[in-house]
């Protein structure tokens, strides 16, 4: 059971939270041009490192927030949590 | 190579089967190899076996940095089928199927090819049309698909809750009669034995640590046993296709993730067929030994692991009850993870890549082991004439970037992540 510590209400357990990949992916601005290749790449391209991987989390059945995570993918230990708005 | 038969078996007897040739044999690696193929498990020993049978190329390599069919060959849950209703998926396994049939004889290794049949339960009526949607495509792809009723299905899987109170009743189911199952570490080792006969070498415990590559060119691998020149690399890694595929730069449309598969404690006969569950993942069949073999949802996260959490098994297996509910009386006798190469449109990838010579198989999800012969068959096809086969010419690298998707769930993208 992995015990996840959500930046709004502290630590729960997985059962409450699901998963939403990689957190440095990033939307191509709107309103601006944008390649096709930088389109695919924002859709279908993810980190996928053995090791400390950012990633994003939602507290699904608690205060409904997403937020950040860093977790190692090999050990699922994890180091730090925080806020959208904050730096991991 | 000594041939398995009756009678190298009673010749054996009589020396108390002690003089038995070892059935492959482990290699240190030379310095050149034509071909080197990374992993030694189902699709890496398939594509050396046909790359030594059929295009007649000996001077191989497989390189393992485990042990031979340590990973998800030997962690699968050994289903086989070809019941997709897309064209591509359809052709390409039902040739796998074909394969399947034949396979013991032809590896002269009993892989216990078991054409059980495979049951998809549906629970309502828009399942039941769903259903018959794809076995009509299977039948018209040559596929043998046969929609069943409530009834047939009372008296095919007795032990399934067909009680007026399940909270998933069951409303009939779509079959592949020669759906099945076979011995998972037989394959590996079958093919294993069968490409090492041909002088292809196997190397275990042979990690790859990075890549020469010069003018676009693969020019060797470097291990650590020590560098390797080559013409030709095959990736057949499975979960860990894009750490490699980062050392050659590459970044690809693929997540690792567990997924976890469980045996229950022996019992007598009580499932005559593989069977999964309409209304949720979960499937399950029993083994020779009587194990029920179990298996169902990823963990959901990115995972290099080998090993899941009890959350995702307890969820899996609570519709293993819905569907059987005296499953709940058995107690589970082992869990293990394998680690999926999660694609993004939930199909596999057999392509050539941007560097000359490194060929990439990969992006097999959930579903790799059934397609052991035929990935190999084909990727073996596209490493020796440096060209896609038909078969798997849907499977191409650059279909996430042309948009000719083979979505079979038509759920989109990250299929997986519900």
């Amino acid at each position: 059971m992995l015990e996840i510590k959500c930046p709004h209400c502290g630590l729960r357990s997985q059962n409450e939270f699901s998963y939403g990949g990689d957190s440095n992916t990033k939307r191509p601005e709107l309103g601006k041009e944008v390649s096709d290749k930088d389109w695919d790449n924002f859709i279908y391209l993810r980190d996928n490192p053995r090791g400390k991987h950012s990633e994003l989390w939602h507290h699904v059945a608690g205060c409904r927030q997403w937020f950040k995570v860093l977790r190692d993918t090999s050990t699922h230990e994890i180091f730090k949590t925080a806020k959208l708005t904050e730096e991991l | 190579m000594q041939k398995y038969s009756i009678f190298s078996l009673i010749k054996n007897a009589f020396s108390n089967h002690k003089d038995w040739e070892v059935a492959w044999k482990d290699s240190e690696p030379k310095k050149e190899y034509d071909i080197i193929i990374i992993g030694a498990g189902g699709h890496g020993l398939a594509t050396a076996y046909y790359l030594a049978k059929e295009h007649k190329i000996t001077n191989i390599a497989v390189i393992e940095k485990g042990w031979l069919g340590g990973g998800n060959v030997g962690r699968n849950t050994t289903i086989l089928r070809s019941n997709y209703m897309f064209d591509p998926n359809g052709l390409f396994y039902e040739q796998g199927m074909k394969m399947w049939e034949n396979l013991s004889q032809e590896l002269n290794y009993n892989v216990m090819y078991s054409p059980r049949g495979i049951i998809n339960l549906a629970h309502s009526d828009a399942q039941m049309n769903i259903f018959y949607r794809r076995g009509n495509s299977m039948r018209l792809n040559g596929i043998d698909a046969v929609m069943l009723g409530r009834d047939e299905l009372k008296k095919m899987i007795p032990f399934a809750d067909f009680s007026e109170s399940a909270r998933f009743p069951i409303f009939g189911g779509l079959m592949q009669p020669r759906g099945g199952t076979a011995r998972h570490d037989a394959v590996a080792w079958g093919y294993a034995r069968q490409a090492n006969s041909m002088g292809v070498d196997i190397i275990q415990h042979c990690e790859v640590t990075g890549f020469d590559v010069q003018n676009g060119k693969i020019e060797g691998v470097r291990t650590s046993k020590g560098n390797i020149k080559t013409k030709k690399v095959g990736l057949c890694v499975a979960g860990n296709t894009s750490l490699l595929a980062e050392k050659l730069n590459m970044k690809l449309p693929i997540e690792s993730h567990v997924l976890q598969a469980c045996v229950s404690e022996p019992v007598k006969p009580f499932l005559d067929h593989v069977v999964t569950f309409g209304a949720g993942h979960f499937y399950c069949s029993q083994s020779d030994k009587g194990e029920m073999v179990m298996g169902g949802d990823l963990d959901g996260y990115n995972s290099y692991a080998q090993r899941g959490n009890l959350p995702t098994l307890q969820h899996v297996l609570t519709e293993g009850v819905a569907m059987f509910p005296n499953l709940s009386r058995l107690k589970m006798l082992r869990t293990w993870g394998g680690i999926m190469d999660m694609s993004m449109d939930g199909s596999p990838i057999i392509d050539k890549t941007h560097i000359d010579g490194v060929y990439l198989n990969c992006g097999w999800c959930y579903g790799g082991f059934k397609a052991t012969p035929i990935s190999g068959w084909t990727f073996a096809y596209t490493i020796a004439k440096d060209e896609v086969h038909e078969l798997s010419s849907k499977y191409r690298l650059n279909r996430f970037n042309t948009g000719h998707l083979i979505d079979e769930k038509g759920l989109g993208t990250k299929t997986w992540i519900g």
